[in-house]
């Protein structure tokens, strides 16, 4: 079928390959281990995370050309290459936070769950068909819903699973509708294959940005962009932390590779009128995101809108539609995605002390734990872009690009908001730093959390401070798309 | 003389001390601020062979260090000091040393302080050295957010939270702001380089120069406290604790004056020119407003903070006279307004520290009890009214000088004015708090400075002293850098 399969071919699923392995010794080991064995579950999945990285980083690397490989369903270039390094980073730092979170840890099927997820975001970012794009959605969704809604014994995860499925439900519908008429317009399901089709065809815009619309309802759920953040809040407070932090993460980077690959690759012909969508989503995702996280009291919550308001930024470098927007988006995610980790690692250490995700129950954290009150900062003057945190560099890429494109306005509306944003951070920083604690004993830190969490904070430092390499990478994976 | 890596020796010492103190044990209050103590003392050192050591008659730029950051986009660390900056330098160095020995009693979580402290001092050397427009403007905001923290964590606690907040999104709004300016310059000058020696020959239209310079300008002058956009810095300058509240008017106030002149006026010298003429009506509104509400004001260290603003209100207008005499006046400014400001918040410090009031009316007799704060206060004071014999009448007569030449004689005859209710004030203040009577509920609380805070007033003195007596320590530096920066509007 695909004639002859070449080692390049396999090469270019080498994580994916390993990763099903993975599943496999997992579910092995969970009929092998009984009683309290069970807790190497997490220790072997996220060994085995790491593992996998090395190899892909290692063997994976696409070559000076970037390859349609397995009869044009996959990509093998270095946007699908940094995403998916970027997943199983997210996926290994998870892992460890995971240990010791209640109902969730000693079971095999959330860790199989949770590489199912992975290997479906990994596909996703390979994607260079319709079909494959949506097989990969899909197999990274479905388990993540299960996820959300794992401690079954808890009402606000099981609504947040439930929530997050059928709102998931929804939309994938919708964008499938959209999928289909895409394919029936342009006549081929290979993403790079369409804009030479479309323009064969001479399908009229107005029916092309129809469709266009569909398919971004389906993207922008799965990104959590204003008007489709709605379920953002409700699942992030609802699921076991560590999920949310996997969401947040690794899943929303998944669904800006593919809007990323997709918008660049298939819609040359309607250019202006999807950068203007694209355009007004950031804008209004920023505005919504930044000025309702102004108002939350739970943590969990506030990071869910800070998180909108931050897909808000990104799409500052997608709606540039240049070399330099799609690096920014690379170097935004590789930035963002390791702080919000931190930041949930934070809160995932403090709740196992405290048991609360209230933003008042973290008074005078600097006082119980000044290490782990520092990680906070870090990981929250990041999210607010300060230097030397990565956050800075990320977000001046950003607005770069947007000046850039002639996004002026866009680039000083992003300012204005990360002024606001600065504003709701901080206000947690202080409550962190100033406020009497209502207990004073230490919040004790578990070494498996320890080192996820020192991980994520040095790699915020290293993306803020060491910027060439990180640069390299997110410039190599943006001209592959051009 | 050239000294290999003092620069990054200078910039980076503080930061890396700041991160290496958060790792020390923070119960050990004697260890804490000796490490301190030896950091500050080798970056005033360090500071000071950067001073001593600067060629008058070299090139315009030296030390100098260049580092590829992101060459990909034409980003070094690019650093080199000038005869404008190598002062500020020293400034600094002089403002985290007295700083820190006046921090010595900082009984809350010291170890913090101490950290962000440095950090802030890291980013404020950064931005004094720096070629580079990228690495500017990320030394500026690792000096601006410490400054949240320490005021929100050890300020005044009446007003520490609202201060803060207010003074971190003042600043946080103009550095941006000045940021997408800078991203313009970088994008339509077409270079592909953030030097700003490359971009200083970027030949920007006047259209682009005219649009962007206010943006550019006011979204550093905040920072330098331009009305009307001071209102942030009297009430976090009362809000800080003592150290910051010398760091943060000594110094970082300087950051933005400088940044303003370094990036807006330098680079967008045809900007500057169309747009001066009211941006020197503002600095008017600073000098003798300022100077007019720090007279009413009761509280000690607001009166002070009021003054600062209508400092440096002279500065903005030195630099915005674009000639000679005005540039020199202000660059001279900064540093002996740093200085004499920095002295005066320590004493306010000290004087709040025993009394635990700073209302001037439930203050005096303080000369007998603390001499040496006493007469350094009034040194302080009379450089600040401008007094010949020390710095402040080696700064800010030059200013007025420019203000004529530029032929805004009027201008000048309104801001010479300030410097009457300067005197006003601070006559009033010395006489209140440190003559008459001693009020009954002070008797017995009070008692002399430390011999370690002496210390710090006496190098602060000295300094305002020597560069009045001795303008030659000083204003030969100043011209050489004044002369290369004026080069760039001579073709304008």
């Amino acid at each position: 079928m695909f004639g002859n399969i070449t080692s390049s071919m396999l090469l270019a699923i080498l994580p994916e390959i390993a990763l099903l392995v993975l599943i496999t010794v997992i579910f092995i080991a969970d009929l092998v281990l009984h009683g309290k064995q069970n807790s190497n579950l997490a220790g072997i999945t996220a060994v085995g995370i790491a593992a996998i990285f090395v190899l892909t980083l290692i063997y994976a690397r696409p070559g000076e050309t970037d390859e349609l490989v397995w009869g044009g369903m996959l990509r093998h270039d270095w946007l699908a290459f940094v995403f998916k390094l970027l997943f199983l980073a997210s996926g290994f730092i998870t892992t460890l936070f995971t240990i010791g979170w209640e109902s969730v840890w000693r079971k095999g099927e959330f860790y199989v769950l949770l590489l199912t997820s992975l290997l479906g975001m990994t596909l996703m970012a390979a994607s260079a068909d319709l079909i494959m794009l949506f097989l990969a959605i899909e197999t990274t969704s479905i388990p993540l819903y299960v996820m959300a809604g794992f401690m079954t014994n808890n009402d606000k995860s099981t609504e947040s699973g439930f929530k997050y499925l059928l709102f998931g439900a929804m939309t994938t519908a919708v964008m499938l509708y959209g999928l289909s008429l895409l394919y029936g317009l342009a006549g081929t399901s290979n993403i790079y294959a369409m804009a030479e089709s479309i323009a064969a065809r001479a399908i009229p815009s107005p029916v092309l940005v129809g469709t266009l619309l569909l398919i971004l309802l389906g993207f922008g759920f799965k990104v959590a962009l204003v008007p489709l953040h709605f379920w953002a809040p409700d699942v992030y407070e609802g699921a076991p932390t560590p999920v949310t932090a996997f969401l947040s993460t690794a899943s929303k980077a998944a669904g800006f590779a593919v809007l990323a690959r997709v918008m660049i690759a298939a819609f040359p012909s309607i250019l202006a009128d999807w950068q203007t969508i694209i355009a007004i989503a950031a804008a209004l995702s920023m505005i919504v995101g930044n000025v309702v996280a102004l108002t939350q009291t739970n943590i969990k919550r506030l990071l869910a809108y800070s998180s909108i308001a931050h897909a808000g930024y990104a799409l500052l470098g997608i709606a540039a539609a240049s070399e330099l927007g799609v690096l920014s988006v690379v170097y935004y995610f590789l930035v963002y995605a390791v702080t919000n980790l931190a930041a949930f690692g934070v809160v995932i250490i403090v709740y196992h002390t405290t048991g609360s995700d209230e933003i008042s129950d973290y008074a005078g954290l600097s006082r119980r734990s000044p290490m782990l009150a520092l990680a906070m900062l870090l990981a929250f003057l990041s999210l607010a872009g300060v230097p030397p945190l990565g956050g800075f560099i990320a977000k001046v890429l950003a607005f770069a690009a947007a000046v850039d494109a002639g996004f002026v306005w866009l680039a000083v509306l992003g300012v204005l908001n990360s002024i606001v944003g600065l504003y709701y951070y901080l206000i947690v920083l202080k409550v962190v730093y100033l406020f009497p604690p209502k207990d004073e004993k230490a919040i004790p830190t578990r070494r498996s959390h320890g080192i996820a969490l020192a991980t994520s904070v040095l790699l915020v430092l290293l993306l803020g401070v060491v910027l060439a390499p990180w640069y390299d990478w997110a410039a190599a994976s943006a001209a592959s798309l051009f | 003389m050239q000294i290999p890596y003092i620069l990054s020796a200078i910039v980076f010492l503080p930061i890396v001390a700041g991160a290496v103190l958060l790792f020390l044990p923070g119960k050990d209050r004697k260890l804490i601020y000796s490490f301190a103590f030896a950091v500050a003392l080798i970056t005033f050192l360090l500071s000071i062979a950067v001073y001593v050591f600067f060629d008058v008659s070299g090139p315009r730029y030296q030390f100098e260090e260049q580092y590829a950051w992101l060459p990909q986009l034409g980003i070094s660390f690019h650093v080199a000091v000038d005869g404008i900056t190598a002062p500020l330098v020293l400034l600094t160095g002089v403002v985290i040393f007295t700083g820190v020995i006046i921090s010595q009693r900082i009984d809350d979580r010291p170890r913090e302080f101490f950290a962000f402290l440095f950090i802030l001092a890291s980013g404020v050397f950064g931005v004094f050295v720096a070629l580079d427009m990228f690495a500017l403007f990320f030394f500026y905001e690792i000096a601006v957010f410490p400054m949240y923290l320490l005021i929100a964590i050890w300020g005044w606690k009446q007003t520490r939270e609202y201060a803060a907040m207010k003074l971190t999104l003042y600043l946080f709004i103009g550095s941006v702001i000045a940021l997408v300016g800078g991203l313009a310059m970088y994008f339509s000058s077409g270079l592909g380089t953030f030097d700003m020696i490359a971009l200083e020959g970027a030949n920007f239209s006047p259209e682009f120069q005219n649009l962007w310079f206010p943006f550019v300008f006011f979204g550093f002058a905040v920072l330098g406290g331009i009305f009307p956009f001071h209102n942030w810095s009297p009430d976090g300058h009362v809000a800080a604790p003592t150290a910051v509240s010398m760091f943060h008017a000594g110094v970082l106030m300087k950051l933005g004056a400088f940044a303003a002149l370094r990036v807006g006026i330098m680079l967008l010298p045809i900007g500057a020119q169309t747009h001066m003429w009211w941006i020197i009506l503002l600095t008017l509104v600073n000098v003798v407003y300022g100077a007019f509400i720090a007279m009413v004001q009761t509280d000690f260290k607001y009166m002070i903070g009021f003054s600062s603003v209508s400092h440096m209100g002279l500065v903005a207008m030195g630099f915005a006279t674009l000639n000679y005499n005005g540039y020199l006046g202000a660059s001279v400014q900064m540093v002996s307004h740093g200085v004499m400001t920095a002295l005066f918040f320590a004493v306010v410090g000290m004087v709040y520290d025993q009394a635990h009031t700073r209302e001037i009316p439930k203050l005096g007799g303080l000369m007998k009890i603390m001499p040496f704060a006493g007469v350094a206060f009034i040194i302080g004071g009379l450089v600040s009214m401008g007094m010949p014999g020390f710095s402040g009448f080696i700064a800010e007569f030059p200013i007025f000088m420019g203000l004529w030449d530029a032929n805004y004689p009027w201008i000048a005859i309104i801001a010479v004015v300030s410097i009457a209710i300067t005197a006003a004030y601070i006559l009033r203040a010395v006489g209140r708090v440190f003559f008459g009577e001693l009020p009954a509920e002070l008797e017995g609380h009070m008692h002399d400075i430390r011999p370690s805070e002496k210390l710090a007033l006496g190098i602060l003195c000295v300094i305002l002293v020597g560069i009045g007596i001795f303008p030659g320590v000083m204003l030969p530096m100043v011209q050489a850098g004044v002369n290369h920066a004026l080069a760039l509007l001579g073709g304008g």
